[in-house]
């Protein structure tokens, strides 16, 4: 059912569109490099992202490549002390703040939040291309710190090291971080208005796709905290720059409320990464198992529990730090809790399956992949969240391994599971599916591979950020390394069929996987204005049933006779 | 679970610790299977076109299902967590008898000294069986003193003191890191704790060309860096005597009540005008620069061992130190003659070069 091609006009969203004549989709509305810079489309300023996000991606794997090459000896031999330092930084930095965060949000979200709610554009058009400046004016500040010399503090910035000891490039480096906080924070102001003020009649609350949900916690949290991030990180460049003694212990300043500030924001930060891909997931198993998703407004639940919840356990970064015993009690309590919620998700997700109809496209199986990873990730977060443990796993390779399987193996999967499943209306080009299964399966057992053995390695003992390492544990190293190899092929695989698929790939239909979402009654791609008419919702999302039939399209659906705008 | 799987356990903590992982893998271990089972079940009995029967679910079930596994994951979830809390609790407080080291993390090394007067670098010597108290701090940035086997890591956080125990249940040599990100060489910040019977580590301790205990050193600080010209009793200046305060609460100008404690010493040398004892004058010139780190801890060891009860302070120098300095005189070898010449710079341990 993949590679249905447009045959016929009778499988267009609408036939009456036809005797219109179709507006011109929203890649032809100009070619130049002009009228890409200065669109104001949320959609074009989605594929700006994807280019964006898709160079970093890259040059963080880069380093993440050299990182893992360098561990497969315990000797120096590739790189020496300081240039892994540099290296392992790198990584982190672009990584976390020009991939991860802005990932799914800002090319998913950007694109499909509009689409998905029947809008014609996001709330402030061109905010949003000034985020897409921010965010790529911050990202090359950063990378000009690498070529001024690197930063070798670690993505963390921990202070004093950042502040008094480190000679590298910390000012430029936190400014770069500092300039893309506020493209997050517009595109979360953006993102939460649009919810607001701009869904098509009947499109309530509780019929939101829970990708717009995702998308609407994480802005919250995108406006909540990302202004303490940014304001830390400028006292940081204070105290380096102008000498003003925040955090100096010198004078009277405390390293360890920096690690409250910054892990206040950078924790609540996990569930930037987390929810948008969550909402993913919800949108893709919904539509290969044919099934509505099982309890919905449990599955909205918990993600505002979790954006909610998620504010207020940032301390579990902190256990071996010297703080309160008791302090330290209520944050592993409130880590606990917030695992509940994402546990609910993960049944809810099972239970969607159940007394389906599931195809296995390559959509599907990163999603079950996910959900996978996921679990294990989340498991292992309960071991970091048990005082005892974190204290001898703290700063090891299994926090390392922990939070690669949440960040990189789930949030990496859901995000490659949206890029496949909405690839069609992004380009309206069909990929080669057997490719994009292949790499689906490979990326599954290329992460565990990587990653895996780093649990055991962390429980034995050996710390991050180590360029040297005592020979006992050169067994889980080459293992990893070993898996980074096959990891890093899966991640180049669709870099090439997604681009062949641009020029030779089967034109797409505008509804190849017959699914129910709004963005889907429109043309693939879509025109400038998303839909011909003003659409209307009839029902809730995810209308999958009855069983074993075919998706019915009366709800929600376009009204016929509205007007073209 | 073998040998290759689990790090050596060498301390009263680590079995603790490893019950708990061992539980908690096999609950999750449970969770995975549990989760993976039935995605793959659900997953081939319900593919396309298979004839599994498909009717619909009643609302009530569904329902039901949510709140039941709800509460099911809260539930095993914060019994997780009392599981591991209440070992947590246990370990709080060390036991009172402990014998305690401070440790000084500096780029690249760590610098550990027995109240009993042990200095080492690298290297710390501890007998087994002993509790052992860790005062921890820094001279540059942060630090992470770790042990593997003892399941043990706690922070050295440059001008604050942090603390940490342990009482070892196994002899022999485990590795000690520093797995707090500390700069160019934080990789090669290692050394070894070497856990001793009793009986070899007495030996050990009297083999040593031992200097003072840190509350000797402190005594001869107290009058080296002039503190006896205004603290000692008869001085003609108008200063707080320092006799059996520690852990007293003082009352400060202004009606605030503090503690004496390391960090109210510590913020009384080198901010002597932040708090001033009630009815003296801010007379005291701050120390900050004048001395380091180690130096503040040996004064606060000094005045912890002048005691928490009322007593004239004493001439520096001239009669021994009371038993009162935490480690008792029977247990310190006749060696330790104070004045003896302190070795500052010994070889560091392990291997110069990795292999």
């Amino acid at each position: 059912m993949s590679t249905r091609v447009a045959e016929s006009p009778a499988s267009l969203a609408d036939p009456d569109e036809l005797a219109l004549g179709l507006p011109e989709s929203y890649l032809s509305a100009g070619s130049t490099l002009g009228s890409w810079l200065t669109t104001t489309d949320h959609k074009r300023i989605a594929i700006l992202y994807a280019l964006s996000v898709t160079l970093f991606f890259f040059i963080g794997g880069v380093a993440a490549t050299m990182v893992r090459l360098e561990l497969f000896t315990p000797q120096a031999d590739l790189v020496g002390a300081d240039t892994y330092n540099k290296l392992f930084t790198l990584h982190g930095v672009i990584m976390v703040w020009f991939f991860l965060i802005p990932s799914i949000p800002t090319t998913f979200g950007n694109f499909l939040l509009p689409l998905m709610i029947g809008a014609r554009d996001l709330a402030f058009p061109k905010l949003n291309l000034a985020s897409w400046y921010l965010n790529v004016l911050g990202g090359l500040t950063t990378t000009a710190a690498v070529l001024a010399g690197g930063i070798d503090t670690g993505w963390t910035f921990y202070v004093p090291y950042s502040t008094t000891f480190s000679n590298t490039a910390v000012t430029v480096g936190v400014m770069g971080v500092f300039i893309s906080g506020f493209s997050t924070i517009a595109t979360g102001v953006n993102f939460i208005a649009t919810t607001h003020l701009l869904r098509a009649p009947g499109m309530t609350w509780f019929r939101l796709p829970l990708f717009v949900w995702a998308m609407y916690t994480t802005s919250i949290i995108f406006v909540l905290a990302t202004p303490v991030l940014a304001l830390t990180l400028i006292l940081v460049a204070a105290e380096r720059t102008l000498g003003l003694p925040i955090f100096d212990p010198a004078r009277g300043g405390d390293p360890i409320l920096y690690q409250h500030l910054f892990w206040f924001y950078s924790h609540p930060a996990v569930y930037i990464m987390l929810l948008p891909g969550m909402g993913i997931v919800s949108e893709v198993i919904t539509c290969f198992a044919r099934r509505r998703i099982f309890g919905y407004e449990f599955m909205v639940y918990a993600l505002v529990a979790i954006a909610v919840i998620g504010f207020f356990t940032w301390g579990h970064h902190m256990f071996t730090s010297g703080m309160s015993p008791y302090a330290a009690l209520i944050f592993s309590f409130l880590s606990f809790v917030v695992a509940v919620p994402s546990a609910i998700k993960v049944f809810n997700w099972t239970a969607t399956l159940y007394r389906g109809q599931v195809g296995f496209e390559s959509p599907m199986l990163y999603v079950l992949g996910y959900i996978g990873l996921f679990t294990v990730g989340g498991l292992t977060g309960l071991f970091l969240a048990s005082i005892p443990i974190d204290v001898h796993v703290q700063d090891t390779y299994f926090v390392v391994a922990h939070f690669h399987y949440i960040m990189v193996g789930a949030t990496v999967s859901a995000y490659f599971a949206g890029l496949h499943f909405w690839w069609p209306k992004f380009t309206g080009r069909m990929y080669p599916e057997t490719w994009a299964k292949f790499a689906a399966v490979l990326m599954f057992f290329g992460f565990n591979l990587t990653f895996f053995p780093q649990f055991i390695a962390g429980y034995l003992g050996m710390p991050r950020r180590y360029h040297v390492y005592p020979p006992e544990f050169q067994v889980w190293n080459v293992l990893s390394s070993s898996g980074a190899a096959v990891l890093a092929a899966a991640y180049l695989m669709p870099l090439g069929y997604l681009t062949w698929s641009l020029f030779f790939g089967a034109r797409a239909v505008n509804d190849p996987w017959n699914a129910s979402g709004l963005e889907w009654r429109t043309t693939s791609p879509p025109p400038r204005d998303n839909f011909f008419g003003r659409p209307a919702v009839l029902g809730k999302p995810y209308n999958y049933h009855p069983e074993g039939a075919e998706p019915v399209h009366d709800q929600p659906r376009m009204p016929s006779q509205g007007s073209l705008t | 679970m073998p040998a290759w799987l689990m790090p050596v356990a060498a301390s009263t903590q680590a079995a603790k610790v490893d019950r708990i992982f061992i539980g908690l893998t096999l609950v999750s271990a449970v969770i995975v299977l549990l989760v993976v089972g039935l995605v793959v079940t659900f997953a081939i009995r319900f593919r396309r076109g298979s004839k599994a029967d498909r009717g619909p679910l009643p609302e009530v079930v569904s329902r039901e299902f949510e709140i039941g596994w709800t509460a099911a994951t809260l539930f095993v979830f914060v019994f997780i967590f009392w599981w591991a809390a209440s070992a947590e609790i246990g370990a709080f407080s060390p036991p009172k008898d402990a014998l305690e080291i401070h440790v000084v993390g500096k780029q690249w090394m760590w610098k550990t000294q027995g109240s009993n007067g042990a200095r080492e670098i690298n290297e710390l010597h501890v007998p087994v069986g002993v509790p052992v108290r860790l005062v921890l701090t820094s001279q540059d940035v942060i630090h992470s003193f770790y042990v593997p086997a003892f399941r043990l890591k706690r922070d050295a956080v440059p001008d604050q003191t942090t603390e940490a125990w342990f009482q070892a249940t196994k002899t022999g040599t485990f590795q000690l890191m520093c797995s707090e990100y500390c700069g160019t060489d934080h990789a090669r910040m290692l050394g070894r704790v070497i856990v001793m019977e009793p009986q070899d580590y007495a030996a050990w301790l009297s083999a040593q060309p031992e200097g003072d205990d840190l509350a000797h050193q402190g005594e001869r600080l107290f009058s080296e860096k002039g503190c006896s010209g205004c603290h000692a009793p008869g001085s003609s200046v108008h200063a707080p005597s320092l006799a059996g305060i520690w852990g007293q609460a003082v009352q400060l100008d202004g009606g605030k009540l503090a503690t004496v404690d390391a960090a109210y010493i510590r913020d009384s040398i080198l901010q002597p005008a932040r708090d001033i004892v009630a009815g003296y004058a801010p007379v005291m010139p701050s120390f900050k620069g004048l001395l380091s780190d180690g130096e503040i801890q040996a004064l606060t060891a000094y005045i912890r061992s002048l005691g928490a009860g009322p007593r004239e302070i004493r001439t520096p120098g001239v009669p021994p130190l009371s038993s009162r300095v935490p480690g008792a005189q029977p247990a310190r070898s006749p060696a330790m003659v104070p004045g003896a010449p302190v070795l500052d710079t010994p070889a560091p341990a392990g291997p110069a070069v990795r292999p």
